[in-house]
């Protein structure tokens, strides 16, 4: 076979390999989220198809395949269908900048594993992430529906909100890696220097616009059911809806994905050199893949945990904290970043830069808030 | 005006500067929920798993006989007339020669019937039995009906089986 050809045959097939990753981790995911949400509320969670209730993902499938697929006759019938197509589109191809792994070499076709390395990489997840938030707005809109309309709208000012934010923690991870491609910022973090510990603020806010992003709890305003019934997915039933939830639970795997890559050195692990040099570039790769996939799926369960520990915001805190709060100190996480660079002690200047912080904080609530005395 | 002095004043002063920060909370949180996540479920998995509840549980009413095998009651009628749902119904009739080991006396109940959907399960029967005959269980709980002709037990149901004694502690 010849070389371009294969390349293209072993892409293929890794690229079926990470859409089958991220639907069964996706599908799983639903079975873990009732799971965790048991157990942190002492429950025992499903455990009634099959052993411990792993068959659960099945039968709820079949149950969102049988049930009827209604389309309200005020709706707006195709753009009512392209709601919940578009937010499965958009979350899926998310993935195809992820690199899951260093090079490997599999019956003598070497490849890297990664959908396409782009030099806009992180651009890419930006721009699909974007998109997404037209799978609701639209299925939200088409819907006629007041609820709907509102939970799409709400849905669309936060991820305008929280993008801003988002990429503004994200300058300073560009300002190490000087190149946007995934792979030139994972391949800056290797042998375990990882953002994390140069960009402590940055990870924060990263991860907190990742929850709004994702319309997790506390940021799951769109879908508040308390104000809005179902929000945007009020109108929609079986498989339809599904998608909608689907989407959701892929979302936050590839945002684990995007964390693990940004800020904890992607397919970097502790032993790397030991590894390959001991057994060889491509297992020590593919067991890369495996760790940056445990990493995404630690986030994966950190989004979990803070959904069943914290209650939701009101939607003014929800705004008031990304405009106020976040953007702000994101431009702050820049300027430290950029004195880190300069001065040539990147780690020292980021914990300095949170000490500065934390003491300016002090001293403008010692001077700004005069405590009532009782 | 005060009535006593125990009373708690729970002022809330202002937020501490920690406080509005949210996240020192926050972590706090995570961290009561994480150590839940590594309890033991309370869950009792009821159909397969079934508590026990207590002593003088009041459940499935039972007829019981004596030592011999005769059954106690001698249809007086007193739990009918003590019970506030009127679920008990009955017929007495008056025992044959050659009875005496199914009977204890020369009166006794042909037909007995609860019907369960009336029956509150307020042990008002119990407490009128003068001849120990009427016991609600407290190891048994009436099943949930399918059916409307489920619903009146009759002797068939309600008559202790001599293999399968209802005993309660204290009881030889």
């Amino acid at each position: 076979m010849e070389p371009t050809n294969s390349i293209f045959f072993a892409k293929t097939i890794f690229i079926l390999i990470v859409f089958a990753i991220t639907l069964g981790v996706a599908a799983y995911s639903t079975y873990f989220e009732r799971k965790i949400a048991a157990f942190m509320q002492d429950r025992v969670g499903p455990d009634r198809a099959g052993p411990f209730g792993i068959f659960q993902p099945l039968a709820d499938a079949v149950k969102m395949f049988m049930k009827e697929d209604f389309i309200p006759s005020h709706a707006n019938k195709w753009l009512f269908i392209m709601g919940p197509c578009l937010s499965m589109l958009t979350a899926l191809m998310t993935s195809a900048v992820v690199p899951f792994g260093d090079t490997v070499t599999i019956a003598g076709v070497t490849f890297d594993l990664q959908g396409i390395d782009v030099n806009i990489g992180i651009l890419w997840v930006f721009g699909i992430v974007s998109l997404g938030v037209y799978g609701i707005l639209i299925g939200g809109w088409a819907s006629n529906n007041k609820y709907a309309l509102l939970g799409g709208i709400r849905a669309a000012s936060q991820n305008i909100s929280y993008e801003l934010a988002m990429g503004l923690s994200i300058i300073a991870i560009l300002m190490f890696s000087e190149s946007l491609s995934t792979r030139a910022i994972v391949e800056a973090q290797q042998s375990t220097h990882w953002n994390i510990f140069y960009q402590p603020l940055g990870f924060i806010i990263f991860i907190i616009c990742a929850f709004a992003e994702c319309n997790r709890t506390p940021f799951d305003l769109p879908e508040c059911e308390t104000e809005l019934i179902g929000g945007y997915h009020t109108e929609y039933s079986s498989m339809k809806l599904g998608f909608y939830l689907f989407a959701e639970y892929i979302n936050m795997f590839i945002s684990g994905a995007v964390m693990a890559t940004l800020f904890f050195g992607g397919y970097d692990y502790p032993g790397y050199e030991f590894i390959a040099g001991k057994f060889g570039d491509t297992p020590a790769a593919l067991l890369g893949a495996g760790a940056l996939i445990g990493k995404a799926l630690f986030f994966v369960f950190v989004f979990m945990w803070v959904r069943w520990t914290l209650p939701r915001f009101r939607y003014d805190q929800l705004m008031n904290l990304g405009w106020t709060g976040l953007i702000p100190l994101s431009i702050y996480n820049v300027l430290v970043t950029g004195i880190g660079i300069l001065s040539g002690q990147p780690i020292i200047a980021g914990i300095a830069g949170i000490i500065v912080l934390l003491v300016g904080l002090v001293i403008y609530d010692q001077l700004k808030f005069k405590k009532k005395i009782a | 005006m005060k009535l006593t002095n125990r009373t708690k004043v729970l002022e809330q002063g202002e937020m501490t500067l920690a406080e509005r920060l949210y996240l020192p909370a926050i972590v706090g949180g995570m961290a009561t929920t994480l150590k839940h996540f590594f309890q033991k479920p309370v869950t009792i998995k009821y159909p397969e798993q079934q508590r026990y509840l207590g002593p003088i549980y009041r459940g499935h009413h039972i007829l019981k006989r004596d030592e011999n095998g005769a059954e106690r009651c001698t249809a007086c009628g007193l739990c009918a007339v003590a019970c506030p749902a009127e679920a008990i119904s009955m017929v007495a009739g008056e025992r044959k020669a050659g009875e005496e080991n199914l009977y204890r006396e020369e009166k006794y109940a042909q037909v007995y019937e609860i019907n369960m959907l009336r029956c509150i399960f307020c042990g008002l029967c119990e407490e009128a039995c003068p001849k120990q005959a009427i016991y609600l269980r407290h190891d048994k709980i009436v099943p949930a009906f399918h059916e409307r002709d489920e619903v009146i037990y009759g002797k068939d149901k309600l008559v202790e089986k001599m293999d399968q004694r209802y005993l309660r502690e204290g009881w030889k």
